[in-house]
């Protein structure tokens, strides 16, 4: 069952990279960009499921840094400055809502 | 020319630092191993492929921006992620069935007596 399960993941793993680097017509920044946003979605499927609430504030966090390598490679792509400024402001939004998070599951109030 | 080629290696080496660190999000059975799993993806993922962009960039304001960004994430996500690990030992969030000792729970228990004792 287990050694099925793996089968299975690294066949759709596979599948998605030969559809991605060798059937997708793109530039390779777009192949790279793909491969991160399809990263994100992974970590989406954490936030949906997550066994516990620590999982899920984990998985946001991960998002935040995530989109932070998202927008630095659209604005190489693009070649425009300003995607950097919106993933600065992002990086501060996420550790300002982790350390929430956190507070909150541990039954703090956030004025503590 | 160099600069080209060493800064999309670093680009690349993130990206697979950042999907190597999902997979492992994904796959473990913990919220500790996953947390730690986690923090690889952002000091090399994204760290790395920030790095990249930079050398790809050069000094100019866009580099200059992405610099900022990696000394922002250094400083910022660590705190984050022990201020997790924390809150989620304290709301007593299982350890998996696998896992062998609990030094934190230990050491938080020999306090506890040992404030018992003095009082």
């Amino acid at each position: 069952m287990r050694i099925a399960r793996w089968l299975a993941g690294t066949a759709v793993l596979g599948a998605l990279a030969y559809l991605n680097f060798f059937v997708f017509r793109a530039p390779l920044l777009v192949k790279l960009i793909n491969v991160s946003l399809f990263s994100a979605l992974f970590v989406l499927y954490r936030v949906i499921r997550g066994p516990s609430p620590a999982d899920r504030i984990i998985a946001v966090d991960i998002l935040g840094v995530l989109s932070i390598g998202i927008l630095a490679l659209l604005g190489l792509h693009y070649d425009q400055g300003f995607f950097m400024d919106i993933a600065l402001i992002w990086a501060l939004l996420s550790f300002v809502a982790s350390l929430a998070f956190a507070k909150i599951l541990e039954g703090r109030r956030l004025d503590d | 020319m160099i600069r080209h080629t060493v800064g999309m290696a670093f680009v690349w080496l993130g990206i697979a630092f950042d999907f190597l660190g999902v997979l492992g999000l994904l796959r473990l059975p913990d919220v500790y191993t996953r947390l730690q799993a986690a923090t690889k993806c952002v000091t090399f993922g994204s760290a790395g492929l920030l790095f990249g962009i930079f050398i790809l960039k050069g000094f100019t304001s866009f580099g200059f921006k992405v610099l900022l960004a990696i000394a922002f994430i250094f400083l910022t996500s660590p705190i984050a992620a022990h201020a997790i690990a924390r809150a989620a030992h304290r709301s007593r969030i299982p350890l998996c069935r696998e896992s062998v000792i609990d030094l934190y729970e230990a050491d938080h228990e020999l306090k506890k007596e040992g404030g018992d004792a003095a009082a």
